[in-house]
């Protein structure tokens, strides 16, 4: 019996990728854990192998292809005397084809590429605060990467460090080429030592130096929290201004896709909490590119919280002079009468959807990107809030002690009399990730979610 | 009876008076901070360095100008031995606006910029890494400057120490492990917290070449802080040294020691007290004379009781400074 080959995800957050080459044709007898193709995708090209055995019958996609979905058929294996027709429909084809089925040579641990370019994400609501001029666009990845090497390139004390960010290029694919336009001394492999390059990259701070410490994910960042906020949060005040940590802390932060309970968590409510830290958490590829500039400028320890899904969506960055986003300054990512709909991170993407639903509803939703969460641009919102009576606040953490929670009293100490409804804050559930598909789902806070918290406080 | 002093012929009269005037200045201020907990003048947690004061002038004799140090809490006698001003230092123990942290630090975090003095830090080990990260600045920046990085037996058993070994030495920073096994950490011996029968020991498993120092001893002290400033200046990347010590009071202001017998401090002070042995290396060589030394006691007295009063006048931080430098 013919089998169809597919499209393989190689990584928890792959959704398509491109053919890069085949490495049989027409004909080829095929055994089991032959490499059968290269797949390229946006941060790995992968060897992909033969699970059956049989001759290669038909390629479906040709070598080169860009885009191509996971689950799409790729080529027809047929045994001895079959034909191609043998092959069973494409839509009897299983969706889930996970990584795990589909054995890659390249091992993968938490390396996850994300989807290949999605469309821009905020077509249609251009950013009231980007510069006039030129835009290009392109991916939150390459916004970050950029960010680094221009900084880099401006002073000769800002270096790199982490897991993985100089030959293997980074585990996520951000570093990309920093190693070999910088140099290993600016761009520092270190053991998979949390604790200790967070210790020595703040001993590092205080001598002189702007690291930029990179966590694989910010899950691994709680091995280093002590140093994070009693040695790099706390210096400065503690030596009576003396002496500060001018550093980054950034890596992906919250849920990607199915990585369970430890890969998954959202610290935005965590850091924001502390004093002597600043915290950034962008949306956008200019967020990314702008924030993480000013951070790395910055004569204070900064958190940058980044996501793994956003890493591959694209978006418009200034193109010309020397972008950076101030800290503090929230930005109005679509503008709307009814309610305040306020968020940060990928949580912006739900609400923007949400108010894109809630138009046939007849409400017009104004979407807050916070942008940073400390300081928090409560001057925005509040004003926001003032004019639409009405505010609903959007992100993945957990719910207890959230950056919603802290915003729902803020609103309420300073625009009470304002509100004509009360606050909903809607969030990640209450309960540790799980991995399976449908509980993960319900697990993280979705448009739907959104669009029904905000017609509650408009009493629709 | 103090031990029988060695022959030293190569050490100076200057320099055995420079380690006595130091080591007596750090012994004298404690007794001061102690006597001053007592009245309520000082709270919280205060960590006395008496019985350790040979550590940190020997090895402040083998540093040179641009060299730093960093610390755990137990760091008054590291920043005197550094030359912060005493004043500077009793004052923020007093949490008063003349102390180096303006009063907000208080006995466990100072800082001096100044004298390269990096902390005094908290969290048990936690000066480990970030005393390799002050090296790895200097490395980088490509100066030969060495950093000095103290901890205790009880931090030693921290995992972060050994992350930072492994890194150290991979990229050869020049930084010397300190470890100054006073040989009790809070009330726990070292003989019930690990099997390891030395710490400098463990680190053969990481390359990082070590030795065990009589840390009771000045001169001992300061000549193998010699070989190690040597090691990390030629760029060979880290060096430990264990220095064996004895801390005479208890782990802090409130701890009543129980944990050990009279005998034993007993017999470490009559035996082994560091400025006795260097009061007997002046003396019984003939080097210095009785009226010598007292000039010296008095001096240091009054150095003291001039940075208790000035600890004591000094005011508080004024209320808005609970908000100043939080941010740069």
């Amino acid at each position: 019996m013919a089998t169809q080959v597919l499209m393989p995800a190689l990584s928890p957050t792959m959704e398509e990728g491109t053919l890069a080459k085949w490495l049989v044709k027409e004909g080829d007898t095929v055994k089991s854990g032959q490499i059968l193709a290269e797949i390229e995708t946006d941060k790995a090209t992968m060897e992909f192998e033969a699970v059956d055995e049989g001759t290669v019958g038909k390629i479906l996609v040709a070598e080169g292809t860009a885009g191509v979905k996971v689950n799409t058929p790729i080529a027809v294996l047929v045994e001895e005397g079959e034909s191609v027709t043998d092959a069973p429909a494409p839509a009897a084809v299983a969706v889930a084809a996970t990584a795990a089925e589909v054995p890659a040579t390249v091992a993968a641990a938490p390396v996850a590429p994300s989807p290949a370019p999605a469309p821009a994400e905020v077509r249609g609501w251009p950013h009231t605060d980007l510069p006039a001029g030129p835009t290009k666009t392109m991916t939150v990845r390459e916004a970050l990467r950029e960010a680094m090497a221009e900084e880099m390139r401006a002073d000769p004390t800002v270096f790199l460090m982490g897991e993985e960010v100089g030959e293997y290029q980074g585990a996520y694919k951000i570093s990309q080429g920093l190693l070999d336009e910088f140099g290993a001394k600016r761009v520092v492999d270190t053991p998979i030592t949390e604790m200790g390059f967070a210790g020595i990259a703040t001993g590092a701070s205080w001598g002189g130096l702007k690291p930029i410490v990179e966590f694989m994910t910010f899950n691994f960042a709680m091995q280093a929290i002590d140093h994070i906020i009693n040695s790099a949060a706390k210096t400065l005040y503690m030596s009576g201004g003396q002496m500060g940590s001018p550093m980054v802390f950034r890596g992906p932060n919250g849920a990607a896709a199915r990585v369970g309970a430890q890969h998954s968590q959202d610290y935005a409510a965590w850091y924001a909490a502390i004093p002597g830290l600043r915290v950034c958490m962008p949306y956008t590829a200019a967020d990314a590119k702008g924030l993480l500039k000013s951070a790395i400028r910055d004569p204070n320890p900064v958190i940058f919280l980044e996501n793994e899904i956003l890493y591959g969506r694209s978006f418009e960055v200034p193109a010309e002079g020397d972008f950076v986003v101030p800290f503090g300054k929230a930005s109005i990512l679509r503008p709307g009468m009814d309610v305040t709909v306020v968020s940060f991170g990928i949580g912006c993407a739900h609400a923007l959807a949400a108010a894109e639903a809630l138009v046939g509803e007849g409400i017009s939703a104004e979407v807050i990107n916070l942008r940073t969460l400390r300081p928090i641009d409560y001057d925005t919102v509040l004003a926001s809030v003032m004019k639409t009576n009405r505010c609903v606040t959007v992100e993945e953490g957990f719910p207890v002690g959230s950056i919603g929670d802290h915003l729902a009293s803020t609103i309420m100490q300073r625009a009470f009399d304002y509100l004509d409804a009360p606050v909903i804050t809607c969030t990640g559930k209450d309960v540790p990730m799980p991995y399976a598909a449908n509980l993960e789902k319900f697990a993280l806070i979705t448009p739907a979610e959104v669009v029904t918290a905000v017609k509650s406080v408009c009493y629709r | 009876m103090a031990k029988k002093p060695d022959a030293r012929p190569n050490v100076s009269k200057d320099d055995l008076l420079k380690y006595y005037r130091e080591m007596l200045l750090i012994r004298r201020f404690e007794e001061k901070a102690g006597q001053l907990y007592g009245m309520g003048l000082i709270g919280g947690f205060c960590h006395l360095y008496i019985g350790q004061e040979a550590v940190v002038v020997g090895l402040e004799a083998a540093s040179k100008e641009g060299d730093k140090r960093v610390t755990s809490y137990r760091d008054h006698g590291h920043m005197l031995a550094c030359g912060m001003d005493a004043k500077g230092v009793m004052a923020e123990l007093t949490g008063r606006i003349g102390g180096y942290s303006k009063g907000k630090g208080g006995s466990m975090h100072m800082f001096s910029k100044e004298k390269h003095f990096y902390g005094g830090h908290g969290i048990v080990g936690a000066q480990v890494p970030l005393g390799a990260g002050l090296a790895f600045a200097d490395k980088y920046l490509g100066n030969d400057n060495v950093t000095f990085t103290y901890f205790g037996d009880g931090a030693a058993n921290q995992g972060q120490v050994y992350e930072t070994y492994n890194m150290a030495e991979l990229w050869e920073l020049p930084v010397i492990f300190v470890i100054e096994n006073n040989q009790y950490a809070m009330g726990t011996s070292m003989k019930r917290a690990t099997k390891s029968e030395t710490l400098y020991g463990r680190g053969v498993a990481y390359g990082i070449p070590g030795e065990q120092v009589d840390g009771m001893d000045v001169l001992a002290v300061k000549a193998a802080g010699e070989k190690a400033v040597a090691h990390c200046r030629a760029g060979k990347g880290p060096y430990i040294l264990e220095m064996m010590t004895y801390r005479y009071r208890g782990h802090s202001m409130s701890d009543p020691a129980k944990y050990r017998t009279r005998e034993e401090v007993e017999k470490i002070k009559t035996e082994k007290d560091c400025i006795e042995h260097v009061r007997d290396l002046l003396t019984q060589g003939g080097l210095a004379s009785d009226e010598e030394l007292k000039a010296i006691d008095k001096d240091i007295k009054a150095i003291v009781n001039e940075s208790a009063e000035f600890a004591k006048e000094s005011p508080e931080p004024p209320n808005a400074e609970l908000w100043t430098d939080i941010y740069a």
